[in-house]
């Protein structure tokens, strides 16, 4: 842990050039569609920053891999195309979305199962009070909450 | 001296919490009214030298000394006084005394404001409160001291990282502080009724007030949060689902379904076992929160120093306080009777929708939470999962909570002729769907979205409006508001409208301000407009600005609408002292409607500067949104039913141990 | 008992989180494991250090075991790991090539004759763009090519003699020792 941390700080140290800020002047009068860059570079991961995409970062590293995709989008590449080029070199952790591959399926449709497991359960559960005979509390246990709660009389009934 | 005196004071703090674990909860078993007594008293003392500690701490940084080693790290003395004080609270040692020193606060309160409860009661609450107490004051004393020295003495301190030196920052950390402790409160009662055995009416009406103000100040930490990064950040994202951010947001969320759950267990006496799992479980991912920010497990801009040593106390100290209540739980669980039944269709079951719902919610978080660490320790690779995922998955399960949010409250208790109350959602149905239709239709591209967010909120809208016309012919017109919200029951009920009507505002801020959003970088020259939206921007430079502890590039620009003026924005770049990492402050003007949000981006050739310039549409009903919940909450927790508990003593006080409610 | 059994779900789940958070501890999530294991390395060719004149491309490490070096003078733990390549290079005949990663070429070849040379021959990258092919996200990174240029192995992070020993050095005198 110890070594990565200093060569994040090795990394960031001093590149102090005054071009930090994430904002590159990129010319979006042509081929390049700034909608569709801006979503990319949203969704792409910053690789030195503590989780920040590559639209949000200020580091080195993400102004080249902003200038990548730049340059991809205007040789014509399609989204899926700029993303194979930085998964190849990088792998998946470059993406904030994770491919749908047979690894993943279990994040992408495991909540669905869990919402399937939900309504099983709520209606189970409904089910089995339905048929349960009408009990809240006991006579002498009311007796006993009332006096616990100092209630002279509560009126409510529920609201 | 002073360090020393508050590193003792710590210590004694320790020391009494030791006691407090341990002698009021056996005098509940062995029944020794002395040792029982001793609860309050001890815990008043736990605060006293946690507050002498903090101050200790405080007085350390407003006077520069940098013999401490918290200190040296983040203190400076160019620092605003205002920061030298947020610095306590500003890295990991410092800000899990803040932690502590809350714990202790609620725990004075809950002695002070629960003196009706039984003696018993009170002595296992404060008692188990104390154990917590004990496994953080043990991690602050071996692990994480803040009074620790350093020699030789520097001469500067490391200065408050620039980002936090903002006044959002100052009270959102307290504020969400406030609210993970307060659900040790919930916890502390269910863990006392699990022990005692009872479980009913008495007991959520106990917890319920606790629980609904902790809730709230973690609304409205999560919010201040939330507020805060959009000022600060400089690029106008108000949430990342970062794994800070979503370690607040699931304690929030079962924290919304336990609230839920105590109002039924109150009322009808059913879902008590759900009830006591949801308190154990509000508290517990509170603590989950706290490992995952300590322990570098998972990266995070907000993470603290992370320390697997650390790491390894807090997953100790886990698995003894969660893994011990759950136990505790298993095992008690099955003699807890079911309480009253309810129908198919009645408001109990939708409240068990909602609350498998925020449930299975919570669960959404925490997967895509730990999912990288899942799929790398298990060897299935190195992925990542940011907001596209986390987005997915909210956006398909939230409509379903909303559906039920709407039916929810026109539903009877117990049981509900169904017809009856199609017959009353017919009409909202399809107002609803006829304004999301109205909406989506027309425009193109992401239409639906809007066409979704407005369907749901007006659908909330039109729900909330029809229970309240249904309350008040109930209670008799309108002039009965007044009554109703003095009386007992009457702010339950209006507490969750305006909570539910927060919801409305919500959704529709989100998804307007992230569908219509306009955003531009530019590069602009002193003297030049550009137009967003219908506002012009009129650039007027760039001078250099000095500040208490940073220097600054301050740009100027005239924003006027249609020529009349609107605003002048001032964007900053800043260079703190000793952090040199540039900073950007925004230049903002707040709104109701929208916002106009500029950002100095970097210095271009011939005095010209890029800059990015927003127009966000209805981002402050996000807060707005937020913030009503909040007030739902608190209106709610200031019903009379729970303040005139406050006032009695109960009627023979001791309640016999064992047998089952 | 089945209804005992229920109430334990929610410790079950919670002992099984907290494994994988005790795994967590020592895992580090910002090591970013390489997808060019196995695969050829990636072609280019650019001009020397040393020399502009000359190129060193993916061609030069056909038929030997070689060392491919990320490093750059601004990087604090290139400085640190130094004096391990230089005894590397001293003690044994892999073939340690350089990659200079968005440098200045003077204070490149300053800090070379200064600290020592132990590389073959340095690959100029001043825009990092042939980094990127590497996917070199943090100085230092170390790759391991084989006899047929392929990259058996990456290495993040400054070296230290014990992972040279124990990490890198088994699998050079491995891939020495298959027929090229």
């Amino acid at each position: 842990m110890k070594i990565a941390r200093l060569l994040i700080i090795g990394l960031l140290s001093l590149r102090v050039l005054p071009a930090l800020a994430g904002v590159e002047m990129f010319d979006f009068s042509g081929n390049v569609n700034e909608d569709r860059y801006m979503a990319l570079i949203s969704q792409l991961r910053c690789l030195v920053c503590q989780n920040q995409s590559l639209a949000d970062s200020d580091a080195d590293l993400a102004h080249d891999l902003r200038v990548e995709v730049y340059e991809h989008m205007q040789k014509g590449e399609n989204d899926r195309q700029v993303i194979d080029f930085l998964v190849s070199r990088y792998g998946d952790f470059v993406l904030y979305k994770p491919p749908v591959k047979p690894s993943t399926y279990l994040l992408w449709y495991g909540p669905f199962v869990l919402l399937a497991l939900g309504v099983v359960v709520v209606v189970i559960n409904i089910r089995r009070r339905g048929r349960q005979s009408e009990t809240t509390f006991s006579k002498e246990e009311q007796a006993r909450i009332a006096a616990l709660l100092g209630d002279e009389q509560d009126g409510e009934r529920g609201k | 001296m002073i360090p020393e005196l508050g590193h003792f004071a710590l210590i004694l703090a320790l020391c009494l919490a030791l006691v407090l674990a341990v002698v009021p909860l056996l005098g509940t078993f062995t029944r020794t009214p002395a040792w029982v007594a001793l609860a309050r008293p001890l815990a008043w003392g736990q605060f006293l030298f946690l507050a002498l500690a903090f101050a200790a701490l405080v007085h350390a940084f407003l006077v520069d000394d940098f013999s401490v080693l918290y200190v040296a790290n983040h203190g400076n003395t160019q620092l605003p006084e205002i920061y030298k004080i947020s610095a306590v609270w500003g890295a990991h040692e410092g800000s899990l005394l803040l932690w502590v020193l809350i714990l202790s606060g609620w725990m004075v309160a809950v002695s002070l404001f629960g003196r009706h409860l039984p003696d018993e009661v009170q002595a296992r609450v404060l008692s188990v409160m104390g154990m917590v107490s004990i496994g953080f004051l043990s991690f602050l004393l071996f692990t994480s001291n803040p009074f620790e020295r350093v020699f030789p003495i520097p001469a500067e301190g490391g200065e408050l990282n620039p980002l936090l030196q903002d006044p959002g920052l100052a009270i959102h950390p307290p504020m969400l502080y406030m609210g993970y402790v307060g659900m040790s409160v919930a916890f502390s009662f269910a863990i006392a009724a699990l022990i005692g055995g009872r479980l009913d009416a008495a007991w959520a009406r106990w917890s319920r007030p606790w629980t609904l103000v902790a809730w709230v100040f973690l609304t409205v930490g999560i919010v201040l949060g939330s507020w805060w990064a959009y000022n600060e950040l400089g690029w106008g994202g108000w949430w990342f689902w970062d794994p800070v951010e979503n370690a607040s947001f699931m304690p929030w969320l079962a924290g919304t379904a336990l609230v839920h759950s105590l109002a039924v267990t109150e009322k009808r006496g059913a879902f008590r076992r759900w009830t006591v799992l949801l308190a154990l479980l509000a508290f517990s991912l509170s603590l989950l929160g706290t490992f995952l920010v300590r322990s570098g497990v998972l990266t995070s801009v907000h993470a603290f120093a992370s320390d697997p040593a650390r790491g390894l106390f807090i997953l100790m100290f886990l698995m003894l306080v969660i893994g011990g209540s759950l136990l505790l739980y298993a095992v008690r669980a099955p003699d807890i009777s079911r309480g009253g039944g309810f129908a198919a269709v009645s408001r109990e079951s939708f409240l068990l929708g909602n609350n498998v719902l925020l449930v299975l919610m919570t669960a959404l978080v925490l997967i895509g939470t730990l999912a990288p660490l899942l799929y790398d320790a298990l060897g299935w690779g190195k992925i990542s999962v940011g907001f596209p995922w986390f987005n997915s998955m909210l956006v398909t399960f939230m409509p379903l909570m909303v559906i039920l949010m709407g039916i929810g409250p026109l539903t009877r208790w117990k049981q509900q002729e169904p017809a009856e109350l199609l017959g009353r959602l017919r009409l909202a149905a399809v107002i609803s769907v006829g304004a999301g239709l109205a909406v989506a239709l027309p425009l193109l591209g992401d239409s639906w979205a809007l066409g979704l967010a407005l369907a749901l909120s007006v659908w909330l809208l039109t729900t909330l409006l029809m229970g309240l016309r249904q309350r008040l012919r109930a209670k008799g017109g309108v002039a009965s508001l007044w009554t109703d919200l003095a009386g007992r029951g009457g702010r339950s009920y209006y507490g969750m409208w305006l909570a539910h009507l927060g919801v409305a505002f919500f959704i529709l801020g989100i998804t307007v301000a992230t569908q219509f959003d306009i955003e531009k970088d530019e590069r602009m020259s002193p003297g030049q407009s550009v137009e967003v939206a219908g506002y012009d921007f009129r650039f007027d430079g760039v001078k250099v600005v000095q500040g208490p502890n940073y220097q600054a590039h301050r740009g100027t620009l005239q924003v006027t609408r249609n020529g009349a003026e609107v605003a002048v924005l001032y964007p900053e770049k800043r260079v703190y002292q000793v952090q040199r990492k540039p900073m950007t402050e925004s230049g903002i003007d707040a709104g109701f409607m929208r916002d106009l949000y500029v950002s100095l981006g970097e210095p271009l050739d011939n005095g010209d500067w890029s800059l990015r310039l927003y127009y966000k549409p209805l981002v402050r009903w996000i807060w707005f949104g937020g913030l009503l919940i909040a007030a739902g909450g608190l209106l709610a927790a200031s019903d009379p039913r729970y303040r005139h508990l406050l006032h009695r003593r109960t009627v023979g006080g001791a309640v016999p141990a064992g047998g089952h409610a | 008992m089945p209804r005992f059994v229920r109430y334990l779900l929610p410790l079950a789940l919670f002992l099984a989180m907290a494994g994988l958070l005790y795994r967590g501890l020592s895992i580090d999530p910002r090591l970013v494991p390489s997808p060019l294991v196995g695969k050829s390395a990636p072609v280019f060719s650019l001009a020397r250090l040393e020399d502009p004149a000359a190129t060193l491309s993916n061609a030069d490490f056909k038929g030997q075991v070689s060392l491919l070096n990320v490093w750059a003078t601004w990087c604090v733990s290139c400085r640190a790991e130094h004096q391990v390549l230089m005894q590397l290079s001293k003690s044994t005949d892999v073939a340690i090539y350089g990659l200079n990663y968005k440098d200045e070429r003077p204070a490149a070849l300053r800090w070379l004759q200064q600290f020592g040379d132990p590389y073959r021959a340095n690959a100029f990258d001043a825009d990092g763009r042939v980094g990127i092919d590497w996917g070199v996200y943090g100085t230092p990174e170390t790759f391991i090519i084989d006899k047929q240029g392929v990259i058996r192995h990456k290495h993040t992070g400054p070296l230290t003699w014990d992972i040279v020993q124990h990490e890198i050095m088994p699998l050079v005198k491995q891939l020495q020792a298959e027929t090229g």
